[in-house]
């Protein structure tokens, strides 16, 4: 089975319109037809209605917006790990041509209070006050420390060559070992460098582990990096002094989060804040966050009444943007002689940088890998340690699959040392741990609680799909000729559609509901209002999709509006997989109550019962037969312009609006499986990655070729963790490889091709059964290449454990060097 | 990510670039195909008071054979290279290393000169001039001057063009009956520098090896002759007793400084594994 699509090939996906309720052309007479069997939008490649318009160049991006009057900020970034400002000297770049105003952090402190990042539920957890702009001290390199607004950024950017700075060198803490004993305190008013801690244990967990007849234990290392958006972070703040109204345009994944915060930290009533969200080109989780020098631009545009504009280049995206992923992990697995998993056991160390990121902290990460780890598997015993320090390097937060990367490599990878130890295939290891297809609802040892997961069909359907045994004969027959090829399997489990339980019930003003409003115009077309955002994922092409089928439209009739607080309903946005399960259930929700409002005219009108009536093919139709009765441009233009006809005290409710929030479990789980296929030169320590699979349960597939391309775009951010990117400190506390050419991400041309085929275990919790797919590629990736490069290399008896996997330690495992 | 203001001229003869560079000495910077120069500039890494383009003065490129000297003119992008068939016959080695050098956009851009003349240690051209004995055609107001390929790289980016002096063009000696040639480079990615490059050249007869160059890149602060393994191969049958004395020469011609990935050490392993790579390749 390949599921690979080709591009020039996406008009040929499209359901036909002839296929598909065609609406009648002008002009023609739409004679009735026979009923048939209605098909739906929901499970079809549907090419999305916005992809033309970026490919023609005619999107928006916040950046692409002129303003009249508009200024350009550019921010004096501390050149320091670790130093207090002496002195700031700010007079001679303020008399630079074109330059508006130069601030420091103190101005701007009057304008936006500082704020700490800490949630209620994360018991302990601990940052000191962040400032937009750092007040006498800098505690990582590239944190800004004055702002200054110009006509243009080019004179900007000439005027930060004259400020004058005087700095004096403070300890720098870069090493997490270093940061976790305490011998120079980041923040002393703290105690100590420790920003959260949890540990957790099952009832009788030493004396399970030690009834095992064999614990393997390895130490791993994730390297920190970053997500690398086309488009950097971006924002434009507009405040109107007459109405004292702020309106931003934001390149955000979080409209109302930030409308929230604006409003708070600025002063100004949140109805009088309005976040406008243009297209977006790319997140992965960097523009969730709340960025000081983003904070500081709103707060330049009220002090100087006038709109303010910052773009972070890469330079500065690369020092500034969120950093992920910095673990130090040691993980235990026992088990039977027979190959039973009895418990694991962790020790995670994290650090996070100086600061706790805004508002939902840097103890997710940490505090997901303890939940996580061991998750595909049925053992009962489990302990887990985790630390989450602070050090001088750029903050760290939440990037796509939070925690998930480094939880199931440290679980497959002990998994697959177990299967190796025992002499057992590490397919059929799994296929003897993993969870039982039957065993839910199942609560896991960490107290997650899963509803339906599928971990032996997707093992059974990835072993079929990949040829496991053939390839195993192949690398075999290979490895006798001096080739050594290895095969990583990893199976995972991954939070999508989360409840309050993640960051409201910590006091986080995040929404976990979120909410559509459905509006049928006079002319019969529909208008979608969502307040899930669009990252260039395709989130409007899914809703667009959705919402055709629940009101009975063809697609070509429905418009979908996203990213403004002024318009569309409250809700959290695009994170944790959760902009299709949960924004897809509103539209459904709000897209079938207006398909019942609409029947309620068309039977006033037609005066017959309404359960005799349906909606399909942009018509109110005889349910039985088929055979129009309304179109629904008739039924817009009475319910709007001649509701006079209609009986006294009927009144046509043409728009409406939905919420849905998941409750009966905290998360709604997902499960998949992924392998690897590479080839390890062992003369060079190069890895050639040939081919990758995944298997993937994300419940309802409402387009498989979004869905494919989430995963596999995943996959690749997957495949940049293991092998190539990580961000590189300097023992002072300088970032070595900030810029593209030094720090490498994938490039299409070193990507394997990946196939991708589903189980679908639709959720119950929703009627539309979706669950999240965004971040299930880059979860499992990193520990299927793991695992396949230590495969390669098992003949050699030499392991890797420190992602990326360089070439370098390659060679080091191997012994050449 | 602005560039400082600059000026900019783009004469249409030689002489105009001269009395321009004349003009603001070190303040000026030739703008060939802008390949390493406007990222630098973009990054205020440079900041030049004028940029003069080189790009309407006639007579920079091209490709020609002159008897048994293939002429390149400096202006002359790496896709020209790439896709000439005269290079192809009569420099071959050109060839193998152009689709080498980054990506096709940028190989569209960038020039043959510029490269040399940036002499980053890392790129594919200095190498390649270096194993070919290529002579490097230097033009300044006082009128031209040759200079060796193995004498014009000095130091890191440092090569022997003096002020007011620019390259003109590249003279390479036409490839010759029973020359075999190698290009080898080992990178993370297609397109990147080098982590350890190889440009390798030699004369087979038989079985046996004459007239080796093997020129390292990416392994120190010019394009680096490894004079001990090529010894070591030189007049020798190319078996492994001899592919084994170069390897262990190689430990004694390479002094590589790290990247901020590999060690020295981890490049000085790959260049020995290289160096029987690109033996293997010369006599295949």
């Amino acid at each position: 089975m390949n599921d690979r699509i080709d591009p020039h090939r996406l008009d040929a996906l499209a359901p036909q319109a002839s296929e598909v309720e065609a609406p009648p052309k002008p002009g023609t007479t739409k004679t009735a037809k026979p009923a048939k069997t209605q098909v739906g939008y929901v499970g079809q490649s549907v090419p999305r209605a916005n992809a033309k318009r970026l490919l023609q160049g005619r999107g928006a991006y916040t950046d692409d917006l002129k303003f009249p009057r508009l200024a350009h900020v550019v921010f004096f970034r501390s050149p320091h790990a670790h130093a207090r400002l002496k002195k700031l000297d700010l007079s001679r770049a303020a008399r630079q041509p074109g330059v508006i105003a130069a601030f420091d952090g103190r101005a701007i402190a009057d304008y936006c209070t500082p704020w700490v990042a800490v949630l209620g539920h994360l018991k302990g957890i601990k940052s000191p006050p962040q400032y937009a702009v750092a007040i006498d001290r800098a505690c990582w390199q590239g944190e800004a420390v004055a702002a200054i607004v110009a006509e243009t950024r080019a004179q900007a950017e000439d005027a930060l060559g004259h400020v004058v700075a005087e700095w004096e060198e403070l300890p720098v803490v870069t090493d997490m070992e270093d940061a976790l004993a305490n011998r120079t305190v980041i923040h002393p008013e703290l105690g100590d460098n420790i920003c959260f801690a949890r540990s957790f244990e099952t009832e009788g967990f030493d004396a399970a582990m030690k009834k095992a007849d064999l614990v393997v234990e390895e130490t791993y290392g994730f390297g920190r990096h970053t997500g690398v958006t086309m488009e950097s972070r971006v924002i434009l703040a507009d405040y109107n002094a007459a109405e004292h109204s702020l309106t931003v345009y934001h390149a955000t994944q979080a409209p109302h989060m930030m409308q929230d915060i604006f409003s708070r930290h600025l002063n100004i009533p949140e109805a009088n804040v309005r976040v406008i969200c243009k297209d977006v080109g790319g997140s992965f989780g960097i523009k969730v966050h709340v960025y000081p020098d983003e904070m500081a631009t709103a707060a330049l545009s009220v002090m100087l009444r006038r709109p303010v504009k910052f773009v972070a280049d890469r330079l500065e995206s690369f020092l500034t943007d969120i950093h992920a992923r910095e673990h130090k992990a040691t993980v235990r697995l026992a088990c039977m002689k027979d190959g039973t998993i009895v418990g694991f056991d962790l020790d995670d160390l994290t650090a996070i940088g100086p600061y706790s990121v805004y508002p939902r902290t840097s103890g997710i990460e940490g505090n997901q890998v303890v939940n996580l780890t061991g998750g595909p598997y049925a053992h009962k015993a489990y302990r887990a340690k985790m630390n989450v320090v602070f050090t001088n390097k750029n903050v760290t937060c939440q990037y796509r699959a939070v925690g998930h990367p480094i939880a199931v490599a440290l679980t497959e990878a002990i998994v697959d040392l177990a299967a190796q130890k025992l002499g057992m295939d590490p397919a059929e290891f799994r296929r003897k741990n993993l969870i039982a297809d039957d065993a839910y609802p199942y609560s896991f040892p960490s107290g997650l609680k899963f509803e339906k997961l599928s971990h032996h069909q997707c093992l059974d359907k990835l072993l079929a799909l990949m040829d496991y045994t053939g390839l195993r004969a192949e690398q075999a027959a290979l490895r006798k000729q001096g080739i050594h090829r290895g095969i990583g399997l990893a199976a995972m489990i991954e939070v999508t559609n989360p409840s309050p339980a993640f960051y409201g019930v910590g006091g986080a003003r995040i929404s976990a509901q979120d909410g559509a409003t459905v509006r049928l115009e006079p002319t019969g077309m529909v208008t979608c209002l969502v307040s899930v955002t669009e990252q260039g994922q395709g989130t409007e092409g899914v809703f667009t999709q959705v919402c055709a089928d629940a009101v009975g439209v063809s697609i070509d009739k429905v418009r979908v509006i996203t990213g403004d607080t002024g318009v569309t309903p409250y809700g959290g946005g695009t994170w944790a997989s959760r902009g299709a399960g949960i924004g897809g259930e509103a539209v459904l929700q709000a897209g079938k109550a207006l398909r019942a409002n609409i029947l309620d005219i068309a039977a006033a009108v037609l005066q017959v019962d309404r359960a005799t009536l349906d909606v399909r093919a942009n018509s109110v139709v005889d349910k039985a037969s088929g055979e129009e009765r309304l179109p629904l441009a008739e039924v817009g233009r009475i319910g709007y312009f001649r509701p006079d006809t209609l009986p006294m005290k009927f009144q046509a409710e043409l728009t409406v609006t939905r919420h849905y929030t998941p409750r009966e479990y905290g998360f709604t789980f997902t499960n998949g499986i992924q392998a690897s296929y590479v080839e390890v030169d062992t003369d060079t320590g190069f890895v050639k990655l040939l081919r990758h699979w995944c298997v993937e349960d994300c419940g309802t597939v409402i387009n498989p070729l979004l869905v494919d391309e989430q995963i596999r775009g995943g996959i690749v951010q997957g495949i940049g963790a293991a092998m190539l990117e990580e961000c590189l400190y300097s023992a002072e506390g300088q970032l070595l490889n900030g810029s593209l050419a030094d720090y490498l991400v994938p490039m299409t041309g070193d990507t394997p091709d990946i196939e991708i085929a589903h189980v679908s275990t639709p959720t119950r919790q929703s009627e539309l059964g979706a669950k999240g797919v965004g971040e299930a590629g880059t979860a499992g990736a990193p520990g299927a290449v793991m695992n396949a490069i230590n495969d390669a290399l098992a003949p050699f008896d030499a392991r890797v454990r420190v992602q990326p996997f360089t070439p370098e330690r390659i060679l080091k495992a191997l012994g050449k060097i | 990510m602005k560039p400082s203001a600059f000026a900019y001229a783009r004469p249409r003869a030689l002489e105009e670039a001269f009395a321009l560079l004349d003009k603001h000495g070190e303040n000026a910077k030739l703008l060939a195909g802008g390949q390493s120069l406007l990222a630098s500039l973009n990054m205020r890494l440079a900041a030049p008071e004028i940029l003069v383009d080189i790009g309407a003065i006639p007579g920079l490129d091209g490709i020609a054979v002159r008897g048994q000297t293939l002429v390149i003119g400096a202006r002359t992008t790496h896709r020209a290279i790439e896709r000439s068939e005269a290079v192809a016959k009569h420099a071959p080695l050109l060839a193998q290393a152009a689709p080498h050098i980054a990506h096709v956009a940028i190989r569209n851009a960038g020039t043959l000169g510029g490269s040399l003349a940036m002499a980053d240690p890392a790129a594919e051209w200095p190498a390649c001039c270096v194993a070919l004995q290529a002579t490097i055609v230097v033009t300044s107001k006082k009128g031209e001057r040759r200079v060796a390929a193995t004498d014009f790289f000095k130091d890191l980016y440092t090569t022997a063009l003096g002020a007011g002096e620019l390259i003109t063009a590249v003279e390479i000696p036409c490839v010759e009956k029973g020359e075999r040639h190698a290009f080898l480079e080992l990178v993370r990615r297609r397109g990147d520098y080098a982590i350890v490059g190889l440009a390798a050249r030699a004369r087979l007869k038989g079985k046996t090896l004459s007239g080796v160059q093997l020129v390292y890149l990416g392994v120190g602060v010019t394009p680096v002759q490894a004079k001990g393994a090529m010894a070591a191969l030189e007049g020798k049958t190319a078996d492994d007793a001899a592919i084994r004395a170069a390897q262990d020469a190689i430990a004694r011609d390479l002094e590589p400084n790290a990247d901020i990935y590999t060690s020295a050490e981890a490049k000085r392993h790959l260049a020995r594994v290289l160096v029987a790579r690109a033996v293997a390749a010369l006599v295949g």
